[in-house]
């Protein structure tokens, strides 16, 4: 017997809940540096674990308070920022695929060290770096429905969660239809004609590498508080590679895209990882074909191979102008 | 078309910018690196080696002011490489050189935009998925809502945007793109690309225009009212150097004519007296005898047939 009820609520709550929020936010970022600049960052996830460890550190390690360890956070995006683009912008855009693939690592690779593990608490991660937020929380209980239910802290981090995406589109809506992502897009087009006509490339697209990075860096607060706990090895490079998922899902360079494709990759994701091992207990798919255990595996291929028949039919994604596109074939 | 200016026509100064211009390179000498009345752009010992090639080794060159020049020569001259340098998209080994009066070597390529020296390209830089308005608004320099906490609030730049939509408009119109303002620049023909990258180019209202080969893939339907264009920027009080293969529209439209070859400028003048250069001749049609050059076996084929022969898309020095 199917119970249809968990597999759809799962399914719903994943529409809304915490994880779809943290990828929409670091696909909004990297939908500023991808979408609209044309910047091939990545190291994406490293923006997101740099503000995470920020945070955590300052709190948990050096038992200061929550709102110091945010601002930490956002300094240490920028600082990344700086650190990546000043070597690489001058230089052709895929360097910066490779140099930020590999800053990606090694920021991860710092994080989980043994040297560095008093302050990082090396593969362990750090934990009790949240109670601050969640003394925030103005939820006295959760709520409980047929379809969705939710604890109280889960609300709470929802609720900043999605005020934070909405204000985040709104920021990149506001510049992205002002003079200066105008610059941006022309950047993505061709730097040359752009300098040729009297922009400074350099200076805007490390703008955008910022903007991006610090857009980002609040899903990695999200993530952080929504597991009360941060872990290295969950910020390496398939984390940025679904954003990238995600970022084309939507549509590049679409305001909204991000959101709705960070909404049905997880949304499919859970509907299938919760149905195929209904199936396989209630006996429809038989265990000659796979077991529960595989059951998770299946999962993912069929989720690739629906991305694939998306780039095929679909390539410019759910918001996307297939003309706009197909330019690129010139 | 008009006639060639030998002198025939009595100039009344002041009456075309063309007459001006070929009034002032009256009396210029016709060797390279010569001296003209008032130059804009004036450059010293410029000097681009790559690896145990020297690619351009100008030693004196001046542009004069409010005229049309030619930069001519073989395929790799060095024109496009000079044309580089000069705009700030590639470094010299050596030289110096001064665009109304102040040094410009060293200066990133924006600065040199900001500074009224611009430039289009050889193979057209249409950005593509942006729309032909939004090509043309990008442009303009000196906008408010290209610092980034500005643009957040639109109220302070929405009054300069719609004046420079204005001028985006009227220059769309004079270059008859008007029908195209919302199309992605990507969509247009080979020809319209150009003549949207030059009405672009003119949106940053520069004192001197540099145009890498405006005829190279255009329609010859289009060709005749490009050259209208380029006169047009002469008359509106702008200097234009252009590099292009085509003999015939050089003969037409500019006032004096630089003849680069193995990165150095061999001859100077107008488009007549270097066309009947032997010097010239040789560079194109590469005579490779020893001696001095023979004038009369070269001048028996057609000048103009050489520089066409050898016109390549896509010449990379």
């Amino acid at each position: 017997m199917i119970n249809w009820d968990v597999i759809f609520s799962v399914s719903l709550e994943s529409l809304v809940g915490a994880t779809t929020i943290v990828y929409a936010l670091a696909a909004i970022g990297l939908n500023v540096h991808f979408g609209y600049a044309g910047l091939l960052n990545f190291g994406q996830s490293a923006f997101l674990g740099v503000a995470a460890y920020g945070m955590a550190i300052t709190v948990s390690t050096f038992d200061l308070p929550f709102w110091l360890g945010i601002l930490v956070g956002l300094a240490a995006t920028v600082v990344l920022a700086l650190l990546l683009g000043i070597p690489t912008l001058r230089l052709r855009a895929d360097y910066l695929a490779i140099v930020t693939i590999a800053a990606a690592e090694i920021v991860r690779l710092l994080f989980r060290s043994v040297s560095l593990s008093e302050w990082t608490g090396g593969s362990d991660g750090l934990q009790s770096f949240s109670q601050s937020f969640y003394d925030l929380n103005p939820y006295s209980g959760g709520i409980s429905t047929t379809l969705i239910s939710f604890s109280a802290r889960e609300l709470w981090i929802i609720t900043v969660g999605w005020i934070v995406v909405a204000l985040a589109l709104f920021i990149v809506w506001l510049l992205m239809r002002s003079p200066w992502g105008r610059v941006i897009k022309a950047i993505r087009e061709d730097e040359d004609a752009v300098r040729s006509l009297g922009k400074s490339v350099f200076a805007y697209k490390m703008q955008a590498l910022i903007l991006g990075g610090v857009l980002g860096s609040f899903g990695g607060y999200i993530f952080a508080l929504s597991l009360a706990a941060i872990q290295p090895d969950t910020y390496g490079t398939e984390f940025t590679f679904y954003m990238y998922t995600i970022v084309i899902l939507g549509g590049a360079a679409r305001v909204l895209g991000p959101v709705v494709g960070s909404m049905i990759f997880w949304l499919l994701l859970t509907f299938i990882n919760a149905l195929l091992p209904a199936l396989v207990s209630a006996g429809t798919i038989p265990t000659s074909i796979m077991t529960t255990n595989q059951a998770g595996a299946v999962g993912y291929i069929l989720v690739g191979v629906g991305l694939i028949l998306l780039l095929i039919f679909r390539p410019q994604g759910i918001f996307g102008d297939k003309k706009e596109v197909m330019l690129d074939a010139r | 078309m008009p006639g060639e200016p030998t002198g025939a026509a009595p100039a009344r100064a002041g009456s075309t910018a063309r007459d001006r211009a070929t009034e002032a390179l009256r009396d210029v000498a016709r060797e390279p690196g010569a001296a003209k009345p008032d130059p804009i752009l004036v450059a010293d010992g410029v000097v681009r080696r790559f690896g145990g090639l020297t690619a351009v080794n100008v030693n004196h060159v001046e542009i004069q002011r409010g005229a049309i020049t030619a930069l001519i020569g073989p395929n790799g001259a060095g024109k496009t490489t000079f044309f580089n340098l000069l705009t700030g998209f590639d470094r010299p080994d050596e030289g110096q050189w001064k665009f109304n009066g102040d040094a410009v070597q060293g200066v990133p390529p924006h600065k040199v935009a900001r500074r009224g020296m611009v430039r289009t390209f050889q193979l057209t830089k249409a950005l593509s998925r942006l729309s032909v308005i939004d090509n043309m608004r990008l442009g303009a320099v000196g906008q408010k809502g290209e610092t980034f906490w500005r643009a957040l609030i639109p109220s302070l730049w929405r009054k300069q945007e719609a004046e420079i939509t204005e001028r985006a408009d009227a220059l769309l119109e004079r270059f008859k793109l008007d029908k195209k303002r919302e199309d992605f620049a990507g969509s247009l023909s080979g020809g319209q690309r150009k003549l949207l990258e030059m009405a672009r180019a003119l949106m940053v209202e520069p004192h001197m225009v540099m145009l890498d080969e405006p005829m190279a893939g255009v329609n010859p339907a289009l060709t005749q009212s490009l050259l209208g264009h380029v006169k047009n920027l002469r008359e509106d009080g702008m200097t234009v150097l252009f590099v292009e293969h085509d003999m015939d529209m050089v003969r037409d439209i500019s006032d004096w004519v630089i003849v680069m070859a193995q990165g150095q400028v061999i001859a100077e003048g107008t488009p007549d007296s270097v066309m009947a250069d032997p010097r010239v001749i040789d560079a194109y049609l590469g005579a490779h005898h020893d001696g001095a050059p023979d004038p009369s076996a070269p001048i028996d084929n057609e000048p103009a047939a050489g520089p066409k022969a050898t016109d390549g898309p896509a010449e990379r020095e």
